[in-house]
């Protein structure tokens, strides 16, 4: 009895020390969140687009910029870089008469490289949109990318209209994310750091859905029992490269050696040599 | 030199109102505070509760080691010592984020609350700490003292309540003012659990616009504000409880 009657002066006496604790982090949170808003409003009317000079960087070499992790477009086979766009590089670089070499980086860096000019372009999947447009100019579409959706075999979703409603489970920043987060607001959309953990997240019914790339969806699926992939996708999107907003030149000859390629056939054949048609 | 200056100022508000104004981004940060402070706030109490009990348990169980009669007492306190071991070591002794991990997709497998889930974990994991910390500032305070007031006439609780803790306190708080630091930091990991907390809404901005600088310093700032006030209110606390002090 005494030990109880100890135990509950201990906690009531702590419990006063943490709700000292609580008041001044919830003052902290109402300063700092007028902090932000006032100081949103008043920067509000005062954007400008950058103004800076063109700076010229030719050379005989083009340094193509990837995120080495997204099979079949770049991947790592035998310590070199392979995949549709290593292979469209190659072929550009050839066209343009200019050497490629390829940098594996964070697929979240490429952009800020691009526009440094540690890279000269980029190649990684990346899907058109207009907030990377407003750093980065991109070229014409080189090749499509599907977001397939995944659900439990039993799941009522059978298309993308049926998705409203739902938690859908994303991997963080990718387009899947950034889509769904628009279509079906972001409160309704759950962002992991990997694929793996939506899909994990899928499994034990924390989400209804996954929204992600078409080629790891299927091997997702693959190796978890009660999952498939709907026939109707989320959405189809455009791959292009970017190149930095200062290099327009290069953007022209790209967009030049593109059109050859896709018209001879070049850039449909690197595709279907990764992609097994079904 | 003012032109490059006044490129970058340009260049500035190009990337700020493209990292908060558009779309109203700052949002996802307000937002991510909210659940940043009430993660943090709700593991803190539950920490404090499961440290203070466990502190207790081990701390009587420690005083009473020597005692000669071993009552039934004696027995259920040294069945709760043993529990409470175990707890300290595998919270003690395994990542956050793999506890955090555990909880969300293994132990609450199928709670769609992330919010609790998260709280839960982070609870139990400062619980541990916390315990340690409160044991250490009870067990700083010599024999002596508890001797003296047990001759005086004054029982166990009383010379807990009017002898020990008092002193005890003192040792406790500036300790503990780390944990609630640390606890309030490492909130950034629910990230991995897909909760929308303020490092979450920096990486969804980061992942929409490519700017990685706007977003990420302004949450290392409000972090650093909210640290910075958290240690003031301790320190406000500390000197409260040190005006009877000689040192």
């Amino acid at each position: 009895m005494k030990k109880l009657a100890l135990l509950v002066a201990a906690a009531l006496m702590c419990a006063s020390m943490a709700a000292c604790g609580s008041s001044s982090s919830s003052s902290a949170s109402g300063s700092a969140s007028a902090s932000t808003s006032g100081s949103a409003s008043a920067s509000a009317s005062t954007s400008t687009e950058a103004t800076a000079s063109g700076e010229e960087t030719t050379g005989d070499t083009l340094i193509m910029g990837t995120n080495a992790a997204f099979p079949p477009y770049e991947y790592y086979e035998n310590d070199q870089i392979v995949g549709i766009d290593a292979d469209i590089a190659k072929a550009l670089g050839e066209k343009l008469g200019k050497e490629v070499t390829i940098e594996d980086m964070d697929f979240n860096s490429l952009i800020t490289a691009v526009q440094t000019g540690k890279i000269d372009m980029v190649l990684a999947g990346m899907t058109v949109t207009p907030d990377r447009e407003e750093n980065v100019n991109f070229t014409d579409s080189y090749a499509t990318g599907i977001q397939s959706i995944i659900v439990p075999e039993d799941s009522e979703i059978t298309g993308p209209d049926d998705l409203a409603g739902h938690k859908i489970g994303v991997q963080e920043s990718t387009t899947g994310h950034i889509y769904c987060a628009d279509d079906y607001g972001e409160d309704n959309v759950i962002a992991y750091t990997t694929g793996a953990n939506a899909v994990e997240a899928l499994k034990t019914g924390k989400v209804d859905a996954v929204v992600i790339d078409n080629e790891p969806a299927k091997a997702f699926v693959e190796a978890n029992e009660g999952l498939k992939v709907l026939d109707t996708e989320y959405t189809v999107e455009d791959y292009a490269i970017a190149v930095s907003k200062e290099n327009t030149e290069l953007l022209d000859e790209l967009n030049t050696a593109l059109a050859e390629l896709k018209e001879d056939g070049t850039i449909q054949s690197i595709i279907d040599k990764y992609i097994t048609a079904e | 030199m003012r032109e490059w200056f006044l490129s970058h100022y340009q260049e500035f508000l190009h990337d700020f109102n493209q990292s908060f104004i558009e779309d109203d981004r700052w949002l996802y940060i307000v937002k991510g505070l909210g659940i940043t402070i009430t993660v943090a706030v709700g593991a803190l109490i539950l920490g404090v509760i499961f440290g203070v009990i466990v502190a207790v348990i081990r701390s009587a169980h420690d005083q009473r080691k020597h005692k000669k009669t071993k009552d039934l007492g004696y027995y259920i306190l040294g069945v709760l010592d043993f529990f409470c071991k175990i707890y300290l070591t595998v919270i003690r002794g395994t990542p956050m984020m793999v506890q955090l991990l555990i909880m969300y997709f293994v132990i609450f497998a199928s709670s769609t609350n992330t919010t609790m889930v998260a709280i839960l974990a982070f609870g139990i994991n400062s619980g541990a700490y916390v315990a340690e910390i409160i044991r250490g500032g009870i067990m700083s305070i010599d024999a002596g003292q508890m001797e003296a007031g047990r001759s005086l006439g004054l029982n166990y609780i009383k010379t807990m309540r009017y002898i020990i803790i008092p002193q005890a306190i003192k040792n406790i708080l500036p300790a503990l003012g780390n944990e609630m630091i640390t606890l309030l930091k490492d909130t950034s990991l629910v990230t991995v659990i897909g909760l929308k907390d303020m490092v979450k809404g920096a990486l969804i901005i980061q992942g929409r616009t490519y700017q990685a600088f706007l977003p990420l310093v302004l949450v290392a700032i409000i972090y650093l504000i909210l640290v910075i006030i958290l240690s003031k209110l301790l320190t406000l606390l500390e000197r409260r409880l040190r005006e009877s002090d000689r040192r």
